[in-house]
């Protein structure tokens, strides 16, 4: 299987999409924001995030911000509360969330609540548990979670939960790998964890795990390297993760790896990302693989990042 | 991703009379970005002219289909969507029309997140009106792929908003006779049961449905979504899900097959630690899996549990935990 070709990963995040004509980089250019998360976050897992300008890039994830202190994806695109969270966790990486307007930007997450207790992604309104998480993520990194109503906002996450112990993304929609952590998530962030089934979604949660080591998001789908993530961090925050065969996970991640050009992909020999990157790198992390930095299962950021922001250190 | 025919008969809008008046904008990506982004040209000019008509709050029938045509060569892109919105909004467009639009774009991108967004912002304008179309919709995305998980919520929210319910059960019935693996599907089915107005409710549909769950957990006892449905089916009702018959009944069904019992064996395990007792029949089918631990060890959910650990090694410690946690047998 090899090892984490560290060095590949770094030039491969640094050098993300500069091959032209590519259609692939044309798609990102609006979600730019959350791209710049998941590669930076992915350096400094890896001890790397001084080959950076940090001055630039605040700069630029400054220019993105709106009059309504929401964020775009990009300079020039619509604020949504997707790429907010990114420029939140951006900032907080560099310790520089001293540079917003932190009521502004937390009045316009807070706006977003509905009356249910649910949040929408922007002005029209779409609704989603994924939403409920990066409100509650993002409002917590700025010391401003009184500025909701965290209990109906627990209370909508709480009526996501199905009978097998997991969640989705509205009431009555299926569990799925992605928004459970979402909602174990925010769940986990407002000190509301009691009110997750540990034991029975612990074990919807390591059902996940198929031959190849991989993690499922679903019964019966592929196994996915971003599953990782989503289910590894699930079960860290209820406290499950010996639940899974660990080493025959490492082994699937690690066999996702471009090993020539750096990168990791969804399955092994698909093609690399830095989203896939992003998460298979924090998966390692969690799996304690040597010499990454441990990500913090619920913010989605380094330990180190975390610990500063709520513990000054 | 783009759709063939917009491309063949593509002109650049720099040379189209009609956009002569309008100055581009190029798109700022800030110095040495981070994720550097390239562009392709055709794409790029597309997206230069929507700056501007965006900048200016261009809300025209020119600017709509520039809005199109930006979608077609990516759909993914929020702000584009969103303007999209406001000039519909302005020109007050007949929607159904919106709606082929979507369903255009929806062949190619059927996971994308701007399009559900979309479809449903028109759909809640249409009211009841736009009901069958958005069942037939969703109905046709299932055709190519069964577990998009936007097509069902858009569905769920069709249901319960507009209506729709009558052949539902009937068309989940369909979708499992399709795959019965289709955890979406059994989702949808437990859906239906519970909160459709017209079947009154988990109560009542119980009985048939433990029947259904049970046959379909003898045709393909591997299934994790039936016994999930099956356990489901007694949400908040324990003490019945001990003591119905069928239950301990399909467990041992399929334990005696002696073939893909890993689930039964954790049902039965369930069953034990609420302290079912289990028949003799069960027992000597519990004990013709055990080829490991000591046979004589007289309490039988024990038993379970260490052969779960044997024949499930990627969860040997879920399983020696339930082992663990297994309630001591009254003397
Ligand atoms: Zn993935």
């Amino acid at each position: 299987m090899g090892e984490l070709a560290v060095e590949k990963h770094v030039k491969y995040v640094l050098s993300v999409e500069k091959r032209k004509d590519d259609f692939e980089s044309v798609v990102m250019e609006h979600l730019r924001m959350n791209g710049a998360y998941w590669g930076l976050t992915t350096l400094d897992m890896l001890g790397k995030l001084e080959m950076v300008d940090r001055d630039e890039i605040v700069s630029w994830v400054m220019q993105c911000q709106h009059e309504s202190g929401g964020f775009g994806g990009n300079i020039g695109h619509d604020p949504h509360i997707l790429y907010t969270v990114s420029a939140v966790q951006i900032l907080a990486l560099f310790a520089k969330i001293d540079v917003l307007d932190i009521d502004k930007v937390s009045n316009y997450i807070s706006c977003l609540q509905n009356e249910d207790g649910s949040f929408s992604g922007d002005m029209w309104g779409e609704v989603d548990t994924r939403f409920s998480y990066i409100a509650i993520c993002s409002l917590a990194l700025l010391h401003r979670l009184d500025k909701i109503d965290v209990e109906k906002a627990v209370k909508y996450i709480i009526s996501c939960k199905n009978v097998d112990g997991g969640f989705g993304s509205i009431p009555g929609a299926e569990s799925h790998a992605g928004q459970i952590f979402c909602c174990v998530g925010a769940l986990a962030i407002t000190g509301s964890l009691h009110h997750v089934d540990k034991d029975l979604l612990g074990w919807w949660l390591c059902e996940r795990q198929v031959k190849s080591g991989g993690l499922n998001g679903r019964p019966e789908k592929l196994p996915d390297v971003c599953y990782s993530w989503w289910v590894l961090s699930s079960l860290i925050m209820i406290d499950r993760a010996h639940w899974i065969d660990k080493e025959k996970l490492v082994r699937f991640i690690l066999d996702c790896q471009d090993k020539e050009n750096g990168g990791i992909s969804d399955r092994p020999d698909d093609a690399v990302d830095v989203y896939h990157t992003y998460f298979g790198v924090a998966g390692l992390s969690h799996l304690e693989y040597p010499g990454l930095k441990p990500i913090d299962p619920a913010y989605a950021l380094p330990v180190d990042v975390v610990n500063r922001i709520f513990f000054g250190k | 991703m783009e759709s063939d025919e917009s491309q063949s008969e593509w002109i650049p809008l720099s040379l189209r009379p009609e956009w002569a008046d309008v100055r581009p904008v190029p798109q700022d990506d800030g110095p040495n970005p981070v994720v550097p982004i390239a562009y392709s040209d055709d794409f790029a000019e597309t997206m230069d002219y929507f700056r501007a008509v965006y900048l200016a709050d261009e809300r025209s029938h020119r600017a709509l289909h520039l809005t199109a045509e930006a979608i077609l060569f990516n759909a993914g892109n929020y702000t584009v969507w969103q303007f999209r919105r406001l000039i519909l909004e302005a020109l007050k467009t007949d929607l159904h029309e919106e709606l082929n639009f979507v369903d255009f774009v929806a062949r190619e991108n059927s996971k994308n997140y701007q399009i559900w967004h979309h479809r449903r912002w028109v759909a809640e304008k249409l009211g009841t009106d736009a009901m069958r179309r958005e069942l037939e919709f969703t109905k046709r995305i299932f055709s190519q792929d069964a577990k998009n998980y936007h097509a069902w919520s858009h569905r769920q929210w069709v249901l319960q908003a507009l209506g729709g319910w009558e052949d539902e059960l009937a068309y989940c019935q369909q979708l499992l006779e399709d795959d019965i693996f289709n955890n979406s599907a059994w989702n949808q089915r437990y859906f239906v049961v519970t909160r459709s107005p017209l079947l009154g409710g988990l109560e009542a549909m119980r009985e048939s449905e433990v029947r259904y769950a049970v046959e379909a957990i003898l045709t393909k006892p591997e299934n994790e979504s039936s016994w999930r449905y099956l356990r489901g089916l007694y949400k908040d009702n324990a003490k019945s899900w001990v003591n119905d018959p069928q239950v301990s009944s399909v467990c041992l069904k399929v334990l005696t097959s002696k073939n893909n019992y890993l689930f039964a064996l954790g049902m039965l395990l369930d069953l034990l630690c609420l302290g079912f007792e289990p028949s003799q029949e069960l027992k000597n089918a519990v004990d013709a899996l055990n080829y490991e631990s000591d046979p004589s060890d007289s309490n039988l959910a024990k038993t379970v549990s260490s052969i779960l650990e044997h024949v499930d090694p990627m969860r040997v410690n879920y399983w020696k935990w339930r082992g663990s946690t297994v309630p001591h047998k009254r003397v």
